[in-house]
């Protein structure tokens, strides 16, 4: 009945991380009353449950989850959007333009194949495919700036607490930055600079996600970065 | 270390006594120079490197994904698709760059050795690809490849229940051995490649060629198990080394 | 980031343009400038020679094998030079594994073509009995990993290989060939160079990512001696150039290959 190792610790999968009863969180698995991890990543903790914050992992898509995706197809009906799935996303008719399908509506005039879009997965249907909206404030097609890519397990660290780090890139930088789930950030300045500045500090927070203190390092670099530009 | 030192003491059944040493050097429980890296494929979603001996070999591993064509795709599990392939240069004299039966063969036992070890249940319909690409080849290389390849799928942040390790033992002058370099393997009497579960315990690859007493092919498969688990401390650290900052941070 | 399904991204295309607009590229670097470019002799140790090329994130690795082969029949009296390029499945999502792709044949006929027009090997000191045994010199190209830009580091790659490689000397008595323990070098008489240039609307830039080849409208190879001569040209993209765009191209593209044979 114990742990075997202490919070925050990396583990690696098959890591024994407790004997004995305790519900297994993310990452974790149970094998002959053992709790094991699944993947790589800091073990954590809790009065009863152990989960492993992951430090390598793909994208699970969950209802809810703001995502950012690209156009591959046009079906009769609905667009085939990839965001980074195993399954491609839906993206149909009525979720588009709030009113129901007819023939006569020319798809592409909404959506073209090759467009960017930024949509929440409002389902995920009996194959767990993922079911798209672009209904909503901010969502739909994306017409500027650029996308870089994330570990999806480490988009919660470049949100923050309540959005803490990302608004602190916001204000920094001055880039408009829409961070997807799914581990596609776009990112829009109003210059170049703004933008290289914005791509820098992601890729720090890449790096160095698994390092605790990451905020004020990452305040700490956006200031050395502005002190460089001037 | 000590469990190697006893199997390699209990080869009685062999003609001789006194351990001779190898050609390269090493002792008979002794595994050829093994070097591990990490995350080194910017456009694969995990990868490694592998030195093993004189074997260099880069695995990447993509997805899960989705499977085409679409009909092979499995409804209850993603499927785990190795393939292994040698370069034109990394043997003598070159070969054709056309895989071959025994390449499509590695791949199948590469498969059979690291499914065990994977959660496929969590994504049904999909593919997982693991590319093995042999730049160098030195005996041994569906060991070094599956050492490999874990690590990658590690690096891809695919949910696994073990790491898998590999290695082979084999009988060289009657002398059972541990990590047979080309020159062994093709002198040798008999080659055993191993794969390994260290954490459940399982053996999920095992052939031989060659003449063995069962006594004898068992203090092999024996001495295989102890050179993984010398591996698997190697895969572990590999994995460790790109986060290294972290354990001197957070002290 | 290009897409997995061969689809070129509307937003990737207009921002590379957007930004080329104001003479800036999406990575910083002006247009005449390279990445950053590493070159490794002899990585491989089982091979007649090798070399391993990076150029940003693009990565080539060339192995060159000397083995006694048949000539062919035109040429019975002269060794053999064979290319041949593989994009391996690691080297991007949308590589697969299998039968090379056109794209992999184009990029071993260029490099083919640049060391056979260059006339690198004195091929008649390559025959060991005239019609029925001469060298083949095996050049084989792999991509590890693509970020644009093969063309210049298969080029720089095979020609680094070459010059280091070293065959083995064979004597010939009364028709029966022996191997001796005696290595040698090739005697690589020319050195080509390639250096490839991608056209965005009307804007010329060298050494192009995988995202400015996925968005470029033409592109231009030119591989240089060390005289300066051109031995080889290859015109891809779906655009056209004109001949001041040539002349202006050709210029800077010799420039450019001065530049990358310091790293020979």
């Amino acid at each position: 009945m114990s742990a075997l190792f202490e919070s925050r610790d990396l583990v690696i999968p098959g890591d024994v991380l407790y004997e004995g009863r305790i519900r297994t969180g993310d990452n974790t698995h149970r094998s002959e009353g053992k709790v094991s991890a699944s993947r790589i990543g800091l073990v954590n903790y809790n009065r009863d449950v152990v989960s492993v914050i992951a430090l390598e992992a793909g994208f699970s898509p969950l209802t809810g989850d703001l995502v950012i995706g690209e156009v591959t197809d046009i079906q009769l009906g609905r667009w085939m959007v990839d965001i980074d799935t195993s399954e491609e996303a839906v993206l149909n008719v009525p979720d588009a333009i709030d009113a129901p399908f007819n023939p006569d509506i020319d798809m592409t005039r909404i959506l073209d194949i090759g467009d960017t879009v930024v949509a929440k997965i409002v389902d995920l249907d009996r194959r767990r495919t993922p079911i798209l909206s672009i209904l909503g404030r901010d969502l739909g097609r994306v017409d500027e700036g650029f996308l870089m890519k994330l570990t999806p397990s480490k988009i919660p660290r470049l949100i923050g607490k309540k959005g803490s780090m990302v608004n602190m890139i916001l204000n920094k930088t001055g880039c408009n930055v829409v961070i997807g789930q799914n581990g596609r950030i776009l990112i829009h300045g109003r210059t170049r600079e703004q933008e290289e500045m914005a791509v820098k500090v992601i890729n720090k927070v890449e790096n160095e996600a698994h390092i605790s203190g990451l905020t004020s390092r990452v305040q700490e670099y956006l200031r050395i970065l502005k002190e460089e530009k001037r | 270390m000590s469990k190697a030192k006893i199997t390699t003491k209990k080869k009685t059944t062999t003609k001789k006594t006194k351990e001779k040493t190898r050609f390269d050097g090493r002792k008979a429980n002794e595994l050829r120079p093994l070097k591990i890296e990490s995350s080194v494929l910017p456009n694969a979603d995990g990868s490694a490197y592998i030195e093993m001996g004189r074997n260099k070999i880069l695995v990447g591993v993509f997805g899960p994904r989705e499977m085409h064509p679409r009909r092979f795709a499995k409804p209850n599990e993603a499927t785990l698709r190795c393939r292994y392939h040698m370069s034109p240069f990394s043997v003598d004299p070159r070969r054709s760059p056309a895989p071959s039966r025994r390449d499509t063969e590695i791949g199948m036992v590469m498969n059979w050795a690291i499914e065990p070890a994977v959660f496929l249940e969590k994504y049904p319909r999909s593919v997982i690809d693991v590319y093995a690409e042999v730049l160098e080849a030195d005996g041994g290389t569906r060991t070094a490849c599956i050492n490999a390849a874990t690590v990658a799928l590690v690096d891809a942040g695919i949910p696994m229940r073990d790491l898998v390790s590999s290695c082979a033992a084999g009988v060289i002058d009657g002398q059972i051995v541990l990590d047979l370099g080309d020159y062994e393997d093709k002198e040798g009497e008999a080659d055993v490649p191993v794969a390994y579960l260290p954490k459940l315990g399982k053996i999920t690859l095992l052939q031989m060629d060659g003449i063995l007493p069962i006594k004898v092919f068992t203090d092999c498969v024996d001495l295989a198990i102890d050179g993984c688990l010398q591996i698997n401390e190697i895969q572990r650290e590999a994995l460790k080394k790109k986060y290294g900052i972290s354990e001197e941070a957070e002290e | 980031m290009a897409s997995k399904s061969g689809i070129v991204s509307r937003l990737k295309r207009r921002k590379i343009q957007e930004v080329l607009g104001a003479g800036n590229r999406m990575d910083g670097r002006a247009l005449d400038e390279y990445r950053e470019i590493t070159l490794k002799t002899g990585p491989m140790e089982k091979t007649s020679g090798s070399a391993e090329v990076t150029i940003g994130k693009s990565r080539v690795l060339v192995g060159v094998k000397v083995q006694i082969g048949s000539p062919f029949e035109d040429t019975p009296e002269k060794g053999v030079l064979m290319c041949n390029a593989e994009f391996t499945p690691i080297a991007h999502p949308t590589f697969e594994p299998g039968r090379p792709g056109e794209n992999s044949i184009e990029l071993a006929r260029v490099v083919d073509r640049g060391l056979r027009s260059a006339e690198i090997l004195d091929f008649g000191k390559l025959s060991l009995i005239d019609g029925s045994a001469v060298y083949m010199v095996f050049v084989d190209i792999y991509v590890l990993s693509y970020d644009g830009n093969l063309f210049d580091a298969a080029a720089l790659a095979a020609i680094a290989a070459l010059k280091t490689a070293k065959r083995p000397v064979h004597t010939v008595k009364a028709g029966v060939i022996t191997l001796t323990k005696k290595t040698q070098a090739l005697k690589i008489l020319r050195s080509p160079l390639a250096v490839t240039l991608a056209k965005i609307g009307d804007t010329f830039m060298v050494d192009p990512t995988a995202d400015e080849e996925e968005v470029l409208d033409a592109r231009l190879t030119v591989a240089f001696d060390e005289d300066g001569n051109i031995c080889t040209i290859q015109k891809g993209g779906s655009d056209g150039i004109t001949t001041e765009e040539l002349h202006k191209a050709l210029e800077l593209a010799q420039v450019k290959a001065a530049e990358l044979r310091k790293h020979l």
